[in-house]
């Protein structure tokens, strides 16, 4: 841009020497004060650079080694030790001497309830109300490996078929339609009878015809009634609870391939104190035993 | 002896010479001058009472048993309490507080309409604290003049000690204020030991020192330009006032025209400036109503001195009603100064008329809020329940096919006491009532224990077995029964289940 720094003659001060359309501005910089915290701030900034780790590169340091992980370390141990005498008294009440002590009850439901979302929540969802495919509802009635304090803790310690523990919970249904143990048509037979379990069938003569073939296959785990067996995971197959669905086709589905869920061993993940923790906040969840 | 006179105060004068006014005067510094007379001795009455309980307050003591303050007036802020005497105030009833604010609002106002601006003139803290420091300023410079003389001399070393005397004892004053401060909110002995032993804590020294700055600041160098500046008071409290307030006023049908005490045909006014000269906000009263006026009243008592000595009657300032002004000034229009003008003027006077639709409506409205808060107040439970679903999961289908949903209760004792409370559902027949970790009554019902002052939380299972046909939302109610059976406090909530 052509300019003329010229003397505004009704002010007396200068111009920019900008005009746009016959009109000028006049120069007004900026105060001494700003323009100083300005540089100071410019200044500041290449010390941050030298002396912090400011630049998105692995090794830009900075000179003074300061890293952001290392300074919240002694705040997390200090915690840790505060928590320490709780934790110790946790881990040596187990879950049923936690639930027999107020103190140390109110500290599991509190801590529990943060250590859920933090590694539960995920499949189980925030209130333990489980999630469709497999991801049991933690609040209802209906527990497959069972559902007292005991049973609880020692389900999240070991986990489920995820071969991380020797005393995980194990079991494997066979396939019986993938692997040719059964025919189609026998298969829906074994599934109209499961479903008269909890008087639901729609095929009453499919239903009896079932009723021989779930004797011979499946009773020895699920029960002659289908009330399930919790020492080996079978799951009780007269309720109304169903943990990958309980219409026709998913049940059709589950008798044909099984789908066996796996749940982590959280013993060596989480502290003893802490699985005591969540073992007493899923058992007061609503379904504990 | 030369006479001191500060320059007089810059009003802008727009009408000069067509030139825009300034819109920026710097302060011109008053320097009231010392009085006494009736007015003043309300006024040092009510200084000594509004300090008094200041003060004061914090260090009465109020027995409330072994696990609450003994402190009779405290803001807890840890423990969100706020004590008065034998009341106990809850966070969640601070609207007894803002019903406190609009009594002091409305009270304002009916003050206001029936004696002008009395608040500021007598009981505003701005007004207290600076009456207080000009006392001590007065006791260390002198009065009026021989501060003058002092401002107007060069550096000296009875300038730095009378000045560095004076602001030390601002300092003092101003100290002992943000202390005081302090302890409103602190158990004051204690907070008192750990400020003279440097021990209190951050917090403690950040209200203290912002305390005691605000009002030395305010106090010692502000004065006066707080309530023509900075306060929104005086540019609305026209509103409350009327022709029937009594309000402080120069009558000017007595006064004028103002000449020597021995000129002839000249009103009572003999122009020596002492109304003026006492002002603390350094205006003239013979101006007649203007915003910087605080109605404090000094020029009356300063006026009510100069009258005496001349052996007139007292009064050419005083509080009067500006009806009576234009009634006096209309029965003695067109006389000449003199006694029987003067008997005219006072004869045309009638006694203010304290009952008017607007004292009235804010007397109504006084008393209105008042019976509110006290009814509220007489009646106010001691036990609150608070119920919340829990919304993760919404219900839980159970394997009979019954379904559950899951409450906490929050129960609030706000006694020193524990009094246990059966719980009952109010809902549709066949619903079933489990509280976590409570144990039942002989009827069957849980029972909440409660810790004194504080809140217990449970959690609470209701379960409808199947076959109930409720619909997708229920509306369900909690009920707290004391130990007699008498419900005292209940609680509404929603109980959901998959559509039907």
């Amino acid at each position: 841009m052509p300019t003329k720094i010229e003397k505004d003659a009704l002010t007396g001060r200068e111009t920019t020497g900008h005009e746009w359309d016959g009109l000028k501005e006049l120069n007004t910089p900026l105060p001494k004060w700003w323009l100083w915290v300005f540089y100071a701030t410019i200044a500041f900034s290449v010390l941050w650079v030298i002396l912090y780790p400011a630049l998105p590169f692995r090794g830009a340091t900075g000179l003074t080694g300061w890293v952001a992980r290392e300074a919240v370390v002694p705040v997390m141990e200090a915690e840790r030790a505060r928590q320490e005498p709780m934790l110790a008294r946790l881990r040596a009440a187990g879950p049923a001497g936690i639930a027999a002590d107020p103190e140390l009850r109110a500290f599991a439901l509190a801590g529990g309830r943060i250590a859920f979302a933090n590694n539960c929540a995920g499949c189980h969802g925030a209130g333990g109300q489980g999630a469709p495919g497999g991801f049991p509802n933690l609040a209802d009635d209906d527990w497959i490996w069972g559902g007292d304090l005991e049973a609880i803790r020692h389900t999240i310690a070991h986990g489920i078929r995820a071969g991380e523990s020797a005393e995980e919970r194990i079991s494997m249904m066979p396939r019986f339609l993938a692997d040719g143990m059964l025919t189609a048509a026998q298969v829906n037979d074994v599934a109209e009878h499961v479903l008269s379990l909890s008087g639901r069938a729609t095929d009453r003569a499919a239903a009896e015809r079932g009723a021989a073939l779930y004797a011979e296959n499946c009773a020895s785990c699920h029960g002659a009634r289908g009330e399930g067996n919790r020492e080996v995971g079978a799951p009780r197959l007269n309720d109304r609870i169903w943990l990958y669905g309980g219409d026709k086709a998913a049940v059709v589905r589950s008798i044909g391939s099984p789908r066996m869920g796996v749940m982590p061993a959280w013993e060596g993940r989480l502290d003893p104190a802490v699985v005591n923790m969540l073992a007493v906040y899923v058992h007061a969840l609503g379904g504990g035993e | 002896m030369s006479r001191i006179e500060p320059p007089a105060r810059v009003k802008p004068a727009a009408e000069t010479a067509g030139a825009p006014a300034p819109l920026y005067a710097s302060r011109q510094k008053v320097y009231p001058k010392a009085v006494s007379g009736r007015v003043r001795r309300a006024k040092w009455a009510i200084l000594a009472l509004c300090l008094g309980l200041y003060y004061l307050l914090p260090w009465i003591r109020w027995d409330r048993g072994p696990d609450a303050p003994n402190q009779a007036v405290l803001v807890d802020m840890q423990h969100a309490r706020l004590f008065f005497f034998w009341i106990e105030i809850w966070p969640q009833e601070v609207y007894y507080l803002t019903g406190l604010l609009v009594l002091g609002a409305i009270g304002l106002f009916a003050a206001t309409s029936l004696f002008g601006r009395v608040w500021c003139g007598f009981a505003c803290p701005q007004t207290v604290w600076t009456d207080l420091f000009l006392w001590v300023e007065r006791r260390i410079q002198g009065d009026r003049n021989a501060r003058m003389r002092l401002d107007q001399q060069p550096w000296s070393g009875e300038w730095l000690r009378r000045k560095a005397a004076t602001h030390a004892a601002w300092l003092l004053i101003a100290a002992a204020t943000g202390g005081a401060w302090i302890m409103y909110f602190n158990d004051a002995p204690t907070v008192a030991r750990e400020l003279l032993t440097l021990q209190a804590s951050g917090t403690v020294w950040f209200f203290f020192g912002l305390f005691t700055f605000t009002t030395y600041l305010l106090a010692g160098w502000a004065r006066e330009q707080v309530c023509t500046y900075m306060c929104p008071w005086p540019r609305f409290q026209a509103a409350m006032l009327d022709e029937n307030s009594l309000v402080v006023s120069y009558r000017a049908w007595r006064g004028e025209p103002r000449g020597k005490a021995k000129a002839a045909g000249v009103g009572d006014c003999v122009d020596c400036r002492a109304c003026v000269h006492v002002c603390p906000t350094g205006i003239d009263i013979r101006d007649g109503q203007q915003l910087e006026c605080i109605g404090c009243g000094l020029c009356i008592d300063a006026c009510d001195d100069i009258m005496r000595r001349l052996g007139r009657e007292k009064g050419l300032v005083a509080f009067e009603t500006l009806a009576n002004i234009a009634a006096s000034e209309a029965a003695t229009a067109g006389r000449a100064p003199g006694p029987e003008r003067l008997a005219r003027g006072m004869a045309a006077r009638r006694a203010p008329r304290f009952l008017r639709p607007r004292t009235i409506v804010y007397a109504g409205v006084l008393a209105l809020v008042s019976a509110v808060m006290l009814g509220s107040f007489l009646l106010r439970e001691t036990v609150g329940l608070a119920v919340q679903r829990d919304r993760a999961p919404l219900f839980v289908e159970l394997s009979d096919g019954g379904i559950r949903n899951a409450y906490t209760l929050k129960l609030s004792n706000r006694t020193r006491g524990t009094p246990a409370f059966a719980v009952a559902l109010d809902g549709p027949a066949g619903l079933r009532l489990v509280v976590q970790d409570a144990e039942t009554d002989a009827g069957g019902r849980p029972v909440l224990t409660t810790r004194p002052d504080g809140i217990t939380q449970w959690r609470a299972l209701v379960t409808a077995p199947p076959g109930l046909g409720l619909s997708d939302s229920t509306p369900i109610a909690f009920r707290l029964l004391d130990a007699r059976g008498r419900a005292v406090e209940s609680a509404r909530s929603v109980f959901l289940g998959p559509k039907p």
